[in-house]
This record gives structure tokens, sequence and C-alpha cells, in this order.
């Protein structure tokens, strides 16, 4: 087993070991010296504050919509709610520059919002209204598109956790918001903390959408490294400082798991209660604006965008969908079962921890700063060539980009199945193999959904690294959205954003329907 | 896994990219059926092609590369990714300074369409004479009023790059401390962003690049329509230096598995159908002169002075004027 798992992690950190390849092999002719101090001198301090204000603001808005929602519609019953249960995933289909674009076009001072105001109160300007590309509409606009990591593997928590929960904090004299701080928290932890730190590395390796806000994050200074001074070292360097936030993160999650085995001992139906009067209006609100906010209102205004354009499709639209489709479904089924294998691996041989952590680096990685360790790792074997010859490289990157939060999902599932199960299949005369087959799997179904679609969304909305290393002629949605905005053709880019959204449902539905049906 | 492209019989040419605009499609089309050379494309920006070119190395199935921008076709001289061709047909008809400078082996590039930076701004809020220079935009009279894009972006690393040969480090510098004082909001947004916020009255001034604007004008929506009712746009620097003009242009890669399609190609981007495209089609001047402009939106803007500052300076202080925007906090 060993002698599989560790060469193929290896393989899927190639890259960061391509990013120390100018360090290693000299004859790079570095055109400016200085760039870090320059950019040390005058620029980082401010990146740094700005990236901890975000990841912190982001933060705290996951949790909220994302905790909040999932124990309401685990826990209770109310008019809305089976909508609201398979919905509230909906905001994933959203890109983050997508929503950058939308929200920002709604609320800036030219946008509909302002202008109507200004009219009606006859203002020149109205110093009243936040500015929506600063740090706090990047904010809230991260939140709202991303909460569904947190709502999603924490839901699923909340629904496999013994519905028991409940009538023992009834037990005991909780109050409903008592008996949720004290035990079912707690208990949910890991899952949170994996969906947090989801959200949180997608923000930190963010540029499009940061960029659109005007807000300067850690990713502008790698870019600038890179782009304005021509410095591949220092940008190396500084990506390697991205890599410590991931650390802290990942040191929070793991820390959150440790010494810990949440698992609960009985498979009961969760018993939500039902809720009536001012509790269901609140209940219901509460979804309902998340939901608003998060999609409702960006397929609305993407939808207002396609029809000004009179509904002209472009030819090359469907060469976009069926690349797109193409490389997402293959990049979600290997992933599922590599996260599955490196998962398995290991709990079964618990020294093998680092692998999992190693993976987990890929997601924290901006696209474009992997895109640069695959394209300095090929360029020392002499195989870019391979670029242009198939999508091969393509899906290697989103591989090594997304595994980590398929293995996110796929391990807080195992960490759900108790050890004293496998010790009873073992007793049992059950090997391995069987008690994955016949033990886990069943148990695990819902979380192998669930990483397989949180990888098929993501490769449909990946920009960066699809940009630098895809093969002639393949457009994807993502592509042809970042294009038309870089010609400043923003309602032409509807029909594509609006497609990333759409397709992105029929997953969200498929899960709906297992998750309605366990 | 297939072959290596080189192996394949021409009949097709690998083309690398930058230009990101969708009329583009067109000139492809009319290529192929011309010569029945089938165009592979690639398209992303200067940058990401330029790191994939490095990587790629003697291996690369780059024919022809396109960049839209002067330092980054200057930057890709330096960097070697171009073979020097003689042809007769392009000498004749890009003008000596919108091509590399031809050496015994040939030029590496050649620009094939202009595009200018110009001022735009609020006819209900700003005079026109006090906006009429890029310097004016940087005095204490216009505090408050000015917007651009972010200072990192290729075109406005160009324009201060020029500017930098014109006036010297420090007085470049000097203006863009100016900028940031008179910012009416931190930049951000692309061209038409600054002057849709011209037209609000959110900004009094921007600077934005000439097709931007011509698509704008030649627009039939009404929203588009009513920008264009409050806006007015000036040609900046007339009396003094000339108006910032930038280049977009190309070469044969220095490894090119289809040198002769790369060239026919080129001379094709260099012919009166290509050069009319590039006008009426995405709103550039064409680098041909005798070309017809059957653009009413081009034709409005009217004649104007172009700055005149080598490629090779404005791509080497490339550096220098991101440094001095970091310097001022010039976002």
């Amino acid at each position: 087993m060993n002698r599989i798992v560790v060469p193929l992690a290896l393989l899927l950190f190639l890259p960061l070991f391509g990013l120390a390849a100018p360090f290693l092999f000299s004859g790079n002719e570095q055109l400016t010296t200085g760039t870090l101090s320059h950019l040390w001198n005058f620029v980082l301090g401010g990146y740094i504050a700005s990236t901890l204000v975000l990841i912190l603001g982001v933060g705290v808005g996951v949790f909220i919509l994302g905790v909040g929602n999932a124990w309401i519609i685990a826990s209770y019953d109310f008019p809305g709610k089976k909508l609201f249960e398979w919905a509230l995933i909906l905001p994933l289909a959203v890109p983050t520059y997508v929503m950058a674009y939308l929200f920002v076009d709604l609320l800036q001072f030219s946008g509909p919002i302002q202008s109507t105001l200004r009219d009606l109160l006859g203002m020149d300007s109205l110093w009243f209204f936040p500015d929506p590309r600063s740090l706090s509409g990047a904010i809230w606009s991260f939140s709202f598109c991303l909460f569904p990591y947190v709502y999603l593997i924490t839901r699923t928590a909340f629904l496999e956790r013994s519905g028991r929960l409940i009538e023992v904090s009834e037990t005991l004299g909780y109050s409903p918001l008592q008996g949720f701080l004290k035990l079912v928290l707690p208990m949910a932890r890991p899952a949170i903390f994996a969906g947090m730190a989801l959200a949180l590395m997608e923000v930190l390796a963010d540029f499009g959408a940061v960029s659109y806000f005007g807000v300067q994050t850690f990713a502008t200074g790698i870019f600038k490294a890179w782009l304005s001074f021509g410095d591949r070292i220092a940008a190396v360097q500084l990506a390697l400082g991205l890599l410590s936030f991931v650390l802290l993160i990942f040191f929070v999650e793991q820390s959150s798991r440790s010494k810990l085995q949440y698992a609960s001992s009985t498979r009961s139906k969760p018993l939500a209660k039902s809720l009536h009067g001012k509790k269901a209006l609140f209940a219901f609100a509460f979804c309902g604006a998340t939901l608003l906010c998060g999609f409702l209102l960006p397929a609305f205004a993407l939808l207002q965008l396609l029809i000004k354009q009179g509904l002209t499709i472009d030819i090359r639209y469907l060469d976009w969908l069926g690349n797109s489709l193409s490389v997402s479904i293959i990049t979600a089924l290997i992933s599922v079962v590599l996260a599955v294998f490196f998962a398995y691996s290991v709990r079964m041989n618990s020294r093998l921890s680092w692998v999992n952590q190693l993976l987990g680096f890929g997601y924290a990685l901006p696209g474009a700063v992997l895109a640069i360790g695959i394209l300095s790792f090929l360029e020392i074997f002499q195989l870019a060539w391979w670029m242009s010859a198939s999508i091969l490289v393509l899906v290697y990157a989103y591989l090594v980009r997304f595994l980590s939060s398929s293995l996110q999902s796929v391990e807080a599932g195992l960490a759900r199945i108790t050890p004293s199960m496998d010790d009873s299949a073992a007793l049992l005369g059950l090997s391995r193999g069987q008690i994955l087959k016949r033990v886990h799997v069943p148990l695990l179904k819902r979380s192998l959904i669930t990483a397989g679609l949180f990888v098929f969304v993501d490769v449909m909305k990946e920009l960066p690294a699809t940009l630098l290393l895809r093969p002639f002629n393949f457009d994807t949605l993502a592509v042809a959205t970042y294009q038309l905005a870089a010609d400043e053709r923003l309602a032409e880019l509807a029909l594509p954003s609006l497609t990333i959204v759409l397709v992105g449902l029929f997953p969200v539905l498929l899960l709906s329907r297992v998750i309605s049906k366990s | 896994m297939a072959l290596p492209l080189h192996a394949q019989e021409a009949k097709e040419l690998n083309l690398y990219s930058a230009r990101h605009y969708q009329t583009d499609e067109a000139l492809y089309g009319d290529f192929t059926k011309k010569t029945g050379i089938k165009i592979n494309r690639i398209e992303a920006d200067d940058n990401a092609l330029a790191e994939r070119l490095k990587s790629e190395g003697a291996n690369s199935p780059a024919d022809v590369i396109l960049m839209v921008d002067a330092a980054r076709l200057w930057r890709a001289q330096i960097d070697g990714f171009f073979r020097p061709i003689h042809s007769k047909y392009l000498e004749s008809r890009i003008p000596a300074n919108l091509r590399s400078k031809t050496e015994s082996d040939g030029s590496t590039w050649f620009g094939f369409s202009t595009r200018a930076r110009l001022v735009v701004y609020n006819k209900a809020k700003v005079n026109p004479q006090d906006v009429d220079t890029y310097e004016k935009l940087a005095e204490p009279m216009n505090k408050g009023r000015v917007c651009t894009r972010s200072g990192a972006h290729p075109y406005m690393l160009s324009l201060i790059g020029a500017m930098i040969e014109r006036r010297g480090e420090t007085a470049t510098e000097d203006w863009a401390k100016g900028m940031v004082a008179n910012m009416a909001r931190p930049p951000r947004g692309g061209d038409t962003d600054q002057i849709k916020a011209v037209a609000s009255g959110e900004c009094g001034v921007a600077l934005t690049n000439s097709y931007y604007l011509v698509r704008l004008l030649r627009s039939t929506k009404p929203e588009d329509q009513a920008i264009v009712s409050k806006i007015g746009f000036v040609w900046p620097n007339q009396q003094t230096t000339g108006t910032h003009i930038n280049i977009a242009g190309g070469g044969v890669a220095k490894n090119a598995p289809h040198p002769q399609a790369a060239i026919q190609f080129l001379e094709y981007l260099a012919s009166d159908s290509a050069q009319e495209y590039f006008a009426n089609g995405n709103n550039e001047w064409p680098a041909v002169k005798s070309v017809k402009i059957e653009n009413e939106g081009l034709k409005m803007l009217g004649p104007f002075k172009a700055e005149n500052v080598s490629v090779a300076a404005i791509g080497k202080n490339q550096i220098a004027a991101q440094r001095l925007l970091d310097r001022v906090g010039y976002k």
C-alpha cells in the first residue's frame, strides 16, 4: 500500500517542486533584483493586512450563513424547507468572478440602485452608500458565494448525527440555543472547519474577483512580482509566503479534529421539529434571504443581461460547453477514486497522515502559480508540448488543485464511521477490501457524491490554470467568460456565465435526490 | 499520446494570440478561406503566453505570436521568442516606427494596428481646457476628479514608461503622486468602467483606450447612447508631445514548425482586407496608411498628433514605471 500511496502523493505534489526549480536550476537570467525588498518596503504590509481582514470577514460570513442554514434545514420543518434544502447549494454554481461582476454592476455609483436613489433624493452623490468595490464588498460577495461549502458538509454531519441530540438537550433542560451551542456545534466542528477551510482557501487563491473589487491581497503581490516585474523567483517566494497562511488554516482545522472521536453510535432518522408562526417565518426569512442574495439576484441579473443581448447565441457556444463538461466529468471521477484511495490509506496507517496534508496544499495555490509550477516542471523534462497535444496536463492540474476538496469531504465522512465498526467487521472475518466495499461505501455514499460534485463544479469554474495550460482550440465556458470580460463585453458574458451556473445545477439536483432518498 | 505537432504536415498554423477581441473570428476565418490553411489557436494574456513559450522552449508548436502591447512585444523580442524574417511586402506596408528595427537577418515583429490613450471628461462638470494634457490631470485644479484603471495594467505601464522617457523618472514620479492625490476613487475596473463612471458623475475625468470609446460611440443601445451624451473627449498633449499610442502586432515564432504559413499569415494581416477589419471590426487604427477607414466612430475622433517614443524605450521603462507607482501608492 505505502509503495503506491507515497509516490502517487508525490506525483500530485510535483508542481510545488516545479516552483522550486528556479532555485535549483541556475541559468535563469534575472531581469531585476530586489523585487522582494521593493515590494516589502512599499506594498506588502498592506497586502498582508487586507488578506487577513478578508479571510477573517469571509470566515465569519460563511460560518453564519453555512452553519445557520444547515442547522435550520436539518432540525426543523417549516414551509419551503424542501425547496431550501437543495436550493441553498446553488450559489456554489456561481463563479466568484461572475458574482463580483454582478455585485459591483448592481451596487456601484453608476449602477441602477444608486442612480435611482440619487434621482429620488436629488443628491449628487450618496455619501452614506457603501462602495461595493471595497474590502467589505468583497467580504459580502465571497460569503454569499462560498457559504455552501460549509452548509453542505455541516448539514451532512447534522443529518448523519444521532437524531436524539435534540431530545438529549431537552432532557438536560437546555434551550434550543444552549443545546445547539453545547452539544451540536462541538459535534459538528470537524465538518464546519473542513467547509470553512475550503472556502477560505478559495479566497486566498482568488485573483480575478479580488482585483475586480480593487482589493489588493497577497495574490496581488504574487502577480505583480511575476507579471509587472517579470521575476518568477520572487513570485515563487511570495507564493511560499501565501502557503504560510494556508498552514495556519490547516493547523486550526487539524487541531480541531485531533483527539476527538466524533462518531455517533446510533443511526436513527433525525427528528425534525415542526415550526409554526413567528419561528417558521424567521426560518423562512433566514434561508430565503440567503438564497436571494447568493443565487436568485445574480441569476436574475444574468438573465436580464441575456435578454438585453437579444439572445444571440455565439456559434462557438457548443464547443465551450462540450469542453467544459468533458474536463469536469473526467476530473471529478478520477478525483473521487483518488480521494477514497488516499483517505482510506491514511485510515489504515495513521503514520501516513502527512500525505493528505501535503495534498491539501494544491487547493490553496492560486491557479496561476500552480500553472507556473507545472510549466517549470514540464520545462525541466522537455515535455511542454504535451500541453498542446492533449488535455492530460490540464486534468492533472485540476487534480492537484481540487483533490483536496474531495479528500476533505471523504475524510469528514470517514471520520463519522466508528473504529468499532471496523473492528466488528474484522472480527466477522471481512478483509480490508470487503470492509471498504460492504461497510464504508454504503455509509459514505453521500460524502462521495458531495466530493465529486465539489470537483465537478470547481473545474467548471476554474480559470487561471485553464488559460495557461489548455491545448489548441480548447476554450471552456470559463475561458470564454474571461475573454469577454477582458474585451469589456459584460452583456455578452451572460450566456457562458449563466451556462456555468445552469450546468452546476444538475449535480446539485442529483445530490438533493440522494439526500431526500436516504 | 499524440505525436508532437511538429511531425504533422503543414496546411495548418499554430497561433498564440493575446488579442482578446470577439470580432477577430472573422479575420481568422477569412484567412482560412483564402489559403486553405487551418488555424489552431490559443488565446491568453501576453504574460501567460510568454510563460508558456518560455517553458516550451525549442519544442514550442507556436508559429505566430500576437501581442497587444508595445512593451510586451519588446519583451518577447528580448526573450528571443521571435525569428527574424525578411518580407518585402511587410517592409513596404508597415511604417518603420511600427515594427522592430530591421537587422541584417530581418525584422522580428510587426505592428498591425494602433490604439491611443485619451482623456474622457464629464461635460457638465469639467472644462476640457483643464484636462487637455496628461500632465494637467495631476495638477491641484483636478482634485477629486480623476479616475483610471489599475496602474499595474500593461496599458497604464506603457503610458507611464513613455512618460519616463519624455520627462525623466523624478518628474514622472511627481506626476504619479499628483494623480493619486487627485483620484475620485481608488483605481479599479476596466476602461469601459472609467467611461461609465465619468458619465454618471462619479468621476470628472478618466483615461481610456480609444477603441472602448469608439465602441460606445458606435453602439445603438440606448444605455450606451445615454453615456455618450454626457461625455466629451480630448486628444491629450496635442500642443506638446502628442497623444500616447500603443501597438498590437506580432511575429514568427523562433521554432515555428510551419514558417511559410506563418509569414503568409503575417502578410495577410498587412493586406487591405485585414487592415480594414482592424479599423471597422475592432475600432483600431490600421498600421497601413493607405487603407480606407469606413468607421464612423473612428472618423468622429478625427486626426491627431501621436507621441513619438520608441517601443524599446517603453519596454525598458516598464519596471521603473511599476516601482514608482508602488512608491507613491498608485494601486
